[in-house]
């Protein structure tokens, strides 16, 4: 019903196309840039759903600069290219002021070029492997620095693991986030033969080897620890193996980057209680704020068994931090707004406030949590909001780079030199 | 008798070409950038891809349609067309960018600095900083432009040689295609390989050396060039059905065997046709991409062959114009169904969400064409202009062999 | 170390505290406790594993109340009151941790304690329990114990009473042996121990041997006096190079470091002085031997640093000899460890062998199964089924369906198997009478034919149950692994699919040798015509070979279901691998199918193992050796003679 009236909008929408917008009173249009079908469909609707929650909630407040809040509802069906091409569409036929969308980083990379030459705006909500930073976008989702490498440390700290082994899905994501994780672990005095890499296509099902060769790690008399970015699906078969193994997360824990709330609600989680997962906000957080939210999801879903989980407080932090800082702006264009928008602070959900930061990323808590048998997690580590670091400080290239955007015009400073190495991003 | 020209004899490559051009001059007037904008840059995009995707179908009827070899693969020919030109648009965009970046430094760059740091911008995003060894002639467009029809050319001469060679064919060559087609796209899937992985090539959109241009006006020009090349080409392939070479091709289609006997090098011949439909489909796939912005392994996955083969026998296989016919149709219909437009239709208790059901329409339309309309669109049209000529064989023996 | 200094305070009082435990258990209050609580209020509310160890060391001194706050603690029951009193929770009752009084109405904030914290907690509570009246704990103490052991642990095993189970006498034997090689301070008793365990291939003594064998890499000018030195490197040798001898004497300060050409880069635009540096123009710096020439005459001028030259690095080699050390220092130790290990290596090989073979022909009979079904249509009818995968996928669902309704496992898996097949060999016959008797003798058209009904099974079990995988959970008898030591292992669901296809290896011999039905199917398919005439209804045999073959898949799709993930997209992910395994095979011959399942098995594992760290290119390696392989042997492993090939 919902993606319906979107539609409707969207074709009212085609239909006034180059008329002239802006007058008082007519709506401030709002892209939202998520896939309805195909594989990411069932990730990205729930933040398509959010996106629509927030709209109708700041509608209900009276609408933004005394103007009412639209939004335009796309669907690019989880297809890379698409992606492009809705973008464009978006910005030049129905002349969206703003865009929330994307969750893959192909998708993402794919509508940068298209954002940057027509100068949109993009909210990226979801947890990212950084080295990127573009002036028409804002980074709502944790970079490296605000997820991995506390997660590590929790590992290493609290666990006591000295032995690593890093299985991922081979795409960028965790391509580069176990490249960070390999220098950052060097750095700290893990030789390189204790750390295991192994990367496995989407959907993988035969992980018994796998599981058979990290089991095998622990034969020098070290703890192991799994670092897992794989994706979707393929950690359902995971699981399972690590179980039949008799794997508990006593012997040797994994700390997934991909699995939430969500993807929990697809398990069995008997066996699986114990293994952790590092995120920036989990459903059991236990903050009046976070009570509001849930229950507000709930009553807009109509349903209250949905959980909720971290790519929606993003989504939700961003749509906070665009509608403060067109306030504090006074109008929807895009560079005031951006001029706006560093240091605009918004509630979180977690008990703290996410502050903009003048590289496009948020400051952001590291909860880790423990899964519980009811899918979901215990929080059993919470830190103070950490700054996200769009070049990470792991990599010898990126070390020298840094991205704070104001008074600069790129993303890409690098400090050694005093130069700008590119103005436009890399795609 | 005089023989006549051989566009004389086929109407239809008239017609084809008519409405080619009006289409073309149609868009170029209604577009934001020499027209009057009623076609958004975005569609004109669409389009222009379109005439690609119909391009490549033309490519997969001559093998299939006319040859008889039901290629599997031959999303992988369009896609290498891609990567191959679009390896050039990354590296030069990206040799722009560092040049004028390294110019900052007092000291002059030495080419090795320069490729290195080209290399780190490519490749840094997937978490690498060498430049492989396939892209050693990524910076000079004109070598790229000869390896979009060499590479797959040479991979289709090679697989067509040995698969010929043995006798394989009808549903083995068939798997084997397919075969072919995954095990590339899982090896581009890997970062190592060299391509970036799942990331792939992206931002393609931008032409180096046209950056004054805005994408309006870059669309338009692709959408001429593809038109252009869907013109040369068909008026190419119905050359080629038509005459002798055309009518030994039909024979191996309905009786190798036979063909064979004869004396005919049968192997010979189905090596050119499908060597020449994978360099057809290459160019198709160098002019799409750009348009489409990225390129990823995805797009080489058996499934976009499947589609392909597809929209030919939709279309009308053993026709040309069919392929196209069928390509346009298809694809269009499925990004209009798929892109959240097509209104849904309200059965009493249940919605129909187009999104949801377009493919599983698709499919039975699929399977309703295959039992009842064998020839596709082209036949209907063919049934109502009496145009079918005589000698065709009857397509119903065709496949006996498998 | 730290740890293990902490556990040395700790015992003692860990002692005295269990012997207060054999009192009966009375709710006074234990002001000890409470100053405890009052004082460390923060770090029992966010513990932390690095630093707890002192503070759980005090509160079990203080008497039994502090133990049951402890174990209270560890297993998550336990509460903090905003005006910060502890309370145990059972449930819904709750008592206050100090003063054992209970306590209602309170509304606690659960402390959650990490895995790390929990584990030093029972590492803790665990020395204690070993002499426990009750075996089970006995049991899960040594567990504890076997996972991050401790020398307190050592001295706790020793000083307990003799255990009269047998099971648990020797498992307590072993971990005592472990915790000898590891932490004891006698050299006779570590090696005895070490002697007695050699050739154990098991993981946790390899776990004991590997830390002793560890070896440090150092430079030094000569052999150093108190090392206990592995061996001495030669520069140059098999696994030591000059570059790696290089590196090593740079890293530890030996030798300079080599001028990297950034570094060359930054010193030369340090240095420009009218557009030239050294007296070579800046234009033409973009050349690298001009570079050279420019710092070279810095370097005269005295302006930089002398970079490191060769010579140097060649004269420090020679002055320089390399050892691997040993981080154990007892020399007899690391012998006895190195002994054990070498008599381990071999079998340990062997082992890994049998192991990947086990994997492989895991693999190879998930393979069989799902390909089963496709050789029967394919080799009978000459059929290419690309709806095959969906059936599979049907059969997972059915299985998730049932599983959903049912809630004991075990039941739900036996109705789920026979339903299944019902399910799949409907749609089988249905698919065959709707669409395939009119495709007949046009096998490329039948093969796209069933390429649309694929997408549109495909689609619509997404519109049914959704994009996301669905679970389906195996039977507790099916979960878990069956083990024959540390290094050969198999989950028990992959022996069951194992057994599975045996079993259909086996109906479908029976079938077709034994039976009417088999007998008509064999003589359809040598020669249809024949067969028509002497009474056989071929439509009729057709149409049920078409169910059996999907009937099977749906079998294949459960039991895949069980050890992987129930998706819309199960079918099309082993599609092709079925396809392969048939072509390869060959066709119209089971035992081809099952010799081309046997191999693609094998060489999956086999290439996987070379490349541990990347499967994708395992799969691809596969697939392209497939492709050679059919270009070579176009008819499969086992060809099919006579009329039939030519068919």
């Amino acid at each position: 019903m919902r993606k319906l009236t979107g539609l409707l909008m969207l074709s009212s929408a085609m239909a006034l196309a180059g008329t002239a917008w802006g007058q008082e009173g007519e709506p401030i249009k709002i892209g939202v840039l998520h896939s309805l079908s195909g594989t990411m469909a069932i990730s990205e609707t729930t933040l398509k759903d959010t996106v629509l929650m927030m709209v109708e909630q700041q509608n209900a407040k009276g609408g933004l600069l005394g103007r009412p809040l639209e939004a335009v509802v796309v669907d690019p069906a989880s297809d890379w290219p698409l992606f492009a091409e809705k973008a464009r569409e978006l910005l030049t036929v129905s002349d969206v002021d703003v865009i929330f969308g994307c969750w893959t980083s192909v998708s993402r990379k794919s509508v940068l070029p298209v954002i940057e030459e027509l100068n949109g705006l993009l909210f990226y909500p979801v947890q990212y492997e950084g080295e990127e930073s573009s002036k028409n976008v804002i980074y709502t989702g944790a970079a490296p620095n605000q997820q991995a490498i506390p997660a590590v440390d929790y590992m290493a700290e609290e666990l006591g693991v000295e032995k690593w082994a890093l299985l991922g899905t081979d795409y960028v994501y965790p391509r580069t986030t176990n490249n960070i994780l390999e220098s950052y672990l060097a750095d700290k005095g893990v030789a390189s033969g204790d750390i295991f890499v192994n990367y496995t296509p989407f959907g993988h099902s035969d992980w018994s080897k796998i599981v058979a060769d990290v089991v095998a790690l622990g034969a020098d008399g070290k703890k192991v620890g799994v670092v897992s970015t794989i994706n979707g699906d393929a950690n359902v078969g995971f699981y399972k193996e690590l179980a039949a193994a008799g794997v508990s997360a006593d012997d040797i824990p994994v700390m997934a980057f991909s699995v939430g709330e969500e993807e929990l609600a697809g398990l069995d989680t008997t066996n699986l209680v114990g293994h952790l997962a590092a995120w920036n906000y989990f459903e059991t957080a236990d903050t009046p704020e976070n009570a509001a939210f849930i229950e507000e999801w709930h009553k807009f879903i109509g349903d209250d068994e949905r959980v909720t989980n971290d790519p929606m407080e993003a989504t939700m932090l961003g749509f906070n931090a665009w509608v403060a800082a067109v306030e504090a702006a006074g109008t929807t264009d895009v560079d005031p707004v951006l001029d706006k928008i560093v240091g605009v602070e918004v509630p979180n959900l977690t008990g703290g406030t996410a502050t903009v930061l003048p590289n496009h990323h948020l400051t952001k808590p590291v909860l880790i949590g423990e899964i519980r048998e009811d899918g979901q997690f215990d929080i059993v580590s919470q830190t103070e909001p950490v700054p996200g670091d769009a070049w990470t400080d792991f990599l010898p290239e990126s070390a020298v780079l840094d991205a704070d955007w104001p008074g600069k015009e790129c993303g890409m400073w690098n400090t050694e030199t005093g130069t700008c190495v590119q103005v436009q991003s890399n795609y | 008798m005089t023989r006549q020209p051989f566009i004389l004899r086929n109407p239809s490559i008239l017609i084809v070409l008519a409405v080619l051009a009006a289409f073309t001059v149609a868009v170029t007037l209604m577009s934001a950038a020499y027209g009057n904008g009623a076609i958004p840059t975005s569609m004109v995009k669409v389009l222009g891809k379109t005439l690609c995707l119909a391009l490549a179908a033309v490519a997969m009827d001559l093998v299939w349609g006319y040859l008889g070899i039901l290629s599997l693969g031959q999303m992988a020919f369009f896609a290498l067309g891609g990567y191959m030109v679009g390896q050039w648009l990354m590296y030069a965009r990206t040799e722009t960018i560092v040049a004028a970046s390294l110019a900052q430094n007092p000291i002059p760059a030495t080419p090795l600095e320069l490729q290195e740091a080209v290399a780190n911008q490519i490749f840094g995003v997937v978490g690498s900083s060498d430049l492989p060894l396939v892209w050693t002639f990524a910076h000079s467009l004109t070598l790229q432009l000869i390896l979009v029809v060499a590479v797959p050319g040479i991979l289709a001469l090679v697989f067509g040689w040995l698969a010929f060679r043995s006798r394989v064919n009808g549903v083995y060559l068939s798997i084997l295609t397919q075969a072919m087609t995954l095990a590339l796209a899982l090896w581009l899937f890997q970062n190592d390989s060299g391509f970036r992985g799942n990331n792939g090539l992206s931002g393609l959109q931008n032409i180096p050396g046209l950056e004054g241009r805005d994408q309006a006006t870059l669309s338009v020009w692709f959408l001429w060039a593809s038109a252009a090349a869907l013109a040369v080409f068909y008026v190419l392939a119905a050359w080629l059905v038509s005459g002798k070479f055309g009518s030994v091709i039909r024979a191996i289609r309905d009786d190798e065997t036979r063909v064979r006997f004869l004396g005919y090098p049968v192997e010979g011949f189905k090596l050119v046709v499908f060597t020449l439909a994978a360099m057809i489909t290459a160019i198709a796939g160098a002019l799409y991409y750009p348009q489409a912005g990225i390129i990823n392994p995805a797009e080489l996955m058996p499934i976009a062959s499947i589609y392909l083969a597809v929209w030919v026998a939709i279309g009308g296989r053993g026709r040309l114009y069919g392929a196209i016919i069928g390509a346009v149709v298809v694809s269009l219909l499925s990004s209009w169904f798929t892109g959240g437009r097509a209104p849904d239709i309200r059965l009493p208790g249940y919605v129909v969400h187009w999104v949801d059901w377009w493919q599983v329409a698709l499919g039975l339309s699929f399977v309703l064409v295959t039992l009842f309309a064998p020839k596709g669109i082209a036949g209907i049209f063919d049934r109502l202009s009496g145009l079918r000529a005589p000698r065709r064989a009857a397509p119903r023996k065709q496949e006996v062999k498998a | 170390m730290m740890a293990f200094r902490a556990s040395l305070r700790l015992f003692p009082a860990l002692l005295l505290a269990l012997s207060l435990l054999a009192l009966p258990q009375i709710s006074a209050a234990n002001p000890a406790l409470e100053a405890v609580i009052a004082d460390n209020l923060d770090q029992i509310e966010k513990p932390s594993r690095r630093t707890v160890e002192p503070l759980i060391a005090e509160i079990a001194a203080t008497g039994p109340e502090g133990l049951a706050l402890l174990s209270a603690w560890a297993s998550r029951n336990l509460g903090m009151t905003d005006d910060g009193r502890l309370l145990i929770v059972d449930g819904d009752s709750a008592t206050d941790a100090a003063t054992g009084a209970a306590v209602t109405g309170a509304d606690p904030k659960m402390l959650r304690p990490n895995s790390g914290v929990r584990g030093v907690i029972e590492g803790a509570l665990v020395a204690g329990e070993i002499s426990s009246p009750d075996p089970a704990r006995r049991a899960a103490a040594l567990s504890s114990i076997a996972r991050d052991g401790t020398s307190a642990h050592l001295d706790a095993l020793r000083a307990a009473p003799a255990e009269e189970d047998p099971a648990l006498a020797a498992r307590r034997d072993r971990v005592e042996k472990l915790l000898t090689i590891r932490f004891d301070t006698d050299t006779a008793a570590r090696v005895a121990a070490i002697e007695e365990m050699a050739g154990d291939v098991s993981l946790d003594f390899r776990a004991a041997l590997n830390p002793l064998l560890a070896t440090s890499r150092i430079a030094a000018t000569e052999e150093p006096a108190n090392a206990n030195i592995a061996r001495e490197l030669s520069v140059g040798g098999g696994d030591f190079s000059e570059e790696a001898a290089i590196a090593l004497m740079t890293s530890e300060g030996l030798l300079q470091p080599k001028l990297s050409s950034a570094d060359q880069r930054n010193a030369l635009a340090a240095n420009i002085v009218d557009g030239h540096v050294g007296g070579v123009p800046v234009g033409q710096l973009n050349d690298p031997a001009a570079r050279d020439r420019a710092y070279e005459a810095l370097e005269a001028a005295g302006t930089v640093p002398p970079a490191a030259t060769e010579a140097e690095a060649g004269a420090a080699l020679e002055a320089t000899r390399f050892f691997d050390t040993y981080a154990e220092p007892d020399k007899a130790v690391t012998d006895a460890a190195r002994a054990a290990q070498m008599r381990a290596e071999v079998r340990l090989t062997a082992m890994k062998g049998v192991d990947l073979g086990l994997d492989a022909l895991s693999l190879a009979s998930i393979y069989f199964l799902a390909a089963i079904g496709l050789a029967i249509t394919f080799g009978v009818m000459r059929v290419i089924n690309m709806a095959h995968g969906e059936f599979i996928m049907m059969g997972a669902y059915t299985a998730y369906v049932v599983q959903t309704m049912i809630a004991n496992r075990t039941l739900s898996l036996i109705v789920a198997l026979p339903l299944a097949f019902v399910v799949t060999f409907g749609a089988g016959v249905l698919l065959y009478r709707l669409v395939i008797r009119h495709l007949a003798n046009r096998p490329l058209e039948t093969l796209l034919a069933t390429f649309g009904v694929s997408i549109a099974l495909q689609q619509l079990a997404k519109n049914i149950f959704g994009t996301q995988a669905r679970p389906l959970t195996a039977p507790a008898w099916l979960e878990g692994a069956i083990t024959f030591n540390d290094v050969i292992s198999i989950s028990s669901i992959r022996v069951a699919i194992f057994v599975l296809a045996l079993l259909f290896l086996g109906l479908f011999l029976f079938i077709m040798k034994r039976t009417r039905v088999g007998l008509e199917v064999r003589a359809v398919t040598q020669n249809p015509g024949m067969a028509s005439s002497m009474g056989i209804n071929p439509d009729r045999i057709a149409m049920l070979t078409f169910g059996l073959g999907s009937g099977i898949a749906g079998i294949a799709g459960v039991a895949i279901g069980l050890f992987a993930q129930v998706t819309s997209e199960l079918g099309q992910q082993y599609i092709v691998q079925s396809f392969m395994t048939v072509v390869v095979g060959g066709v119209g011959n089971i035992w081809g199918t099952l010799a081309g399942a046997g191999l693609i098995g094998v060489l999956s594992k086999v290439i996987e193992s070379f490349n541990p760290s990347n499967t994708l290119a395992a799969q691809t390696f596969m697939i392209l050796f497939i492709v050679i392989f059919i270009q070579f042997r176009p008819r499969g492993i086992i060809p099919q003679r006579g009329r039939a090939a030519e068919a």
